[in-house]
């Protein structure tokens, strides 16, 4: 645990964050990213104050279009007088560790607006770590004032996915010429999708691809009072992000005024605790279980079940008396 | 763990190159992309709280491009932020580059190998000796 010294150090950081010091703001990043323990620290600070963004998740395949449409939009917020935070998240290689963020390169126009703040972050290997660490990031941004936070992650994976469960509303950015992967393309990024852009619409097949987008939201439509818009954009040319952001905005309303708001700010509360929690009782059980390596090696040999090998674990970390049976 | 991340600025292959390499090696590296100005490099370190910042320059700019972004970083506060670079820069100007904050030139021909061990020990030593961060 920290000593007091680095306590009060902490404290300070935050103080200066908070008061708009993006140098301490971008510090308090890094901590978030890599340090667990001043981690609680930091969100019971922050938390509170981090309520009244919009957050805005962008996703979709690589290559799409998802910086440069990010970039466009967060042009037109700023032109709305808005704040903007960019978290833009790329996974990183799991063999060394290192990796190659790219994202930037598309929004340079922002680099010298003082009322734009980007960061971008990768995976480091950590399975669900990122999710976690990202909607900590999001959530100081927000507290540190802004008023809107987009996420880009890219949509292949779950864990990817996993990343913009914490944004109010999700795009996700589709481009002509996956043809018929629409169909066949993986169920959780379709699903994530409160608004589709159909970005590169410079591209031949952009009204197809729109024509198969709206079959399928009819086919699959639940009933619910939301129908995902679908949007044409040209990211490069700025075409369509009007639109796109009208859609943004029809998406928050509708949020907030059928109650759909909470319910969903509720089932976030669930998953961060539950995500919480998960790595506590992990960590709990690493420090308190040895052996832990060594029920792993024997259900790797398939000496022993994971099953058994959990229970074994669980009553030998004292943390109940029983295991869970 | 990541040990470093570097805003690139990069006007040739050469900096992709460098990139590619050091995320070999395990360093997390932001590229930026072409034609960066002084300011948007400082911006864009100080928002990615990087160890290390390398510019690649090939035109005749290098002495201001350098020289700027060092003031600059000063200015934010970010001095203890390792700043290098490479391009083709002539043999007789890295001494007076250096005097301006530069920690190290890579002139070509540096291999990649090289760059990776001397970024890795500045990196640790900075840390070793930085400010609880
Ligand atoms: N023709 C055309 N090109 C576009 C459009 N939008 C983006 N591009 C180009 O597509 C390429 C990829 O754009 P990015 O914005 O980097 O895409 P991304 O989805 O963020 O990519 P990753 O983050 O690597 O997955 C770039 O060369 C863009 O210039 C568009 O609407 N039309
Ligand atoms: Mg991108």
């Amino acid at each position: 645990m920290e000593g007091p010294e680095e306590h009060s150090s902490l404290a300070a950081l935050l103080d200066r964050a908070l008061a708009g010091d993006g140098r301490s703001a971008a510090r308090l990043m890094t901590l978030l990213e890599s340090d667990v323990d001043a981690t609680p620290a930091i969100m019971s600070r922050i938390y509170p104050l981090a309520g009244h963004a919009q957050v805005i998740g962008v996703t979709g395949p690589p290559g799409a279009g998802k910086s440069s449409l990010v970039d466009k939009l967060a042009a037109a917020f700023r032109a709305q007088g808005k704040t903007v935070g960019i978290v833009a998240v790329d996974p990183s290689s799991p063999f060394t560790g290192g990796a190659l963020l790219g994202d930037r390169i598309r929004m340079q126009g922002r680099f010298s607006d003082p009322g734009v703040f980007i960061r971008s972050m990768a995976s480091r290997g950590q399975p669900g770590g990122l999710a976690k660490a990202s909607q900590n990031v999001v959530a100081l941004m927000a507290a540190t004032g802004k008023d809107t936070v987009i996420i880009e992650t890219v949509g292949v994976g779950q864990e990817e996915i996993d990343v913009v469960r914490v944004a109010d509303t999700t795009v996700v950015v589709l481009v002509p010429g996956l043809g018929d992967a629409v169909q066949t393309m993986k169920a959780g990024l379709l699903e994530a999708a409160d608004v589709f852009a159909v970005n590169k619409a410079d591209y031949e097949g952009a009204e197809r691809l729109v024509k198969d987008l709206e079959l399928m939201l009819h086919l699959g439509s639940s009933g619910s009072a939301w129908s995902p818009p679908i949007v044409k954009t040209i990211a490069t040319e700025g075409s369509g992000v009007d639109q796109l952001v009208g859609s943004l905005a029809g998406h928050f309303d509708y949020l907030q005024g059928s109650g759909e708001y909470l319910k969903r700010r509720r089932r976030a509360a669930v998953a961060e605790i539950d995500g919480v929690l998960r790595g506590q009782l992990m960590s709990a059980i690493a420090r308190r279980v040895p052996a832990f390596d060594v029920y792993a090696s024997q259900v790797a040999e398939r000496k022993c079940d994971p099953y058994t090998a959990a229970d074994r674990i669980l009553r030998e970390s004292g943390l109940t008396a029983e295991g869970l049976g | 763990m990541v040990i470093a991340k570097a805003g690139m600025d990069g006007h040739d292959r050469g900096a992709k190159v460098v990139a590619r390499v050091l995320r070999d090696a395990g360093f997390e590296v932001i590229y930026t992309g072409l034609y960066q100005t002084p300011e948007s490099i400082v911006a864009t370190a100080l928002q990615e709280d990087a160890d290390a910042v390398g510019i690649s320059v090939l035109s005749a700019a290098h002495k201001h491009v350098f020289s700027e972004t060092a003031r600059e970083m000063r200015q934010q506060g970010l001095d203890d932020v390792i700043l290098f670079g490479g391009g083709i820069i002539p043999p007789g100007d890295v001494e007076w580059l250096e005097q301006q904050g530069v920690r190290r030139l890579f002139l070509p021909g540096t291999s990649g190998p090289e760059i990776v061990a001397w970024l890795q020990q500045a990196v640790s030593a900075q840390r070793a000796s930085g400010s609880g961060g």
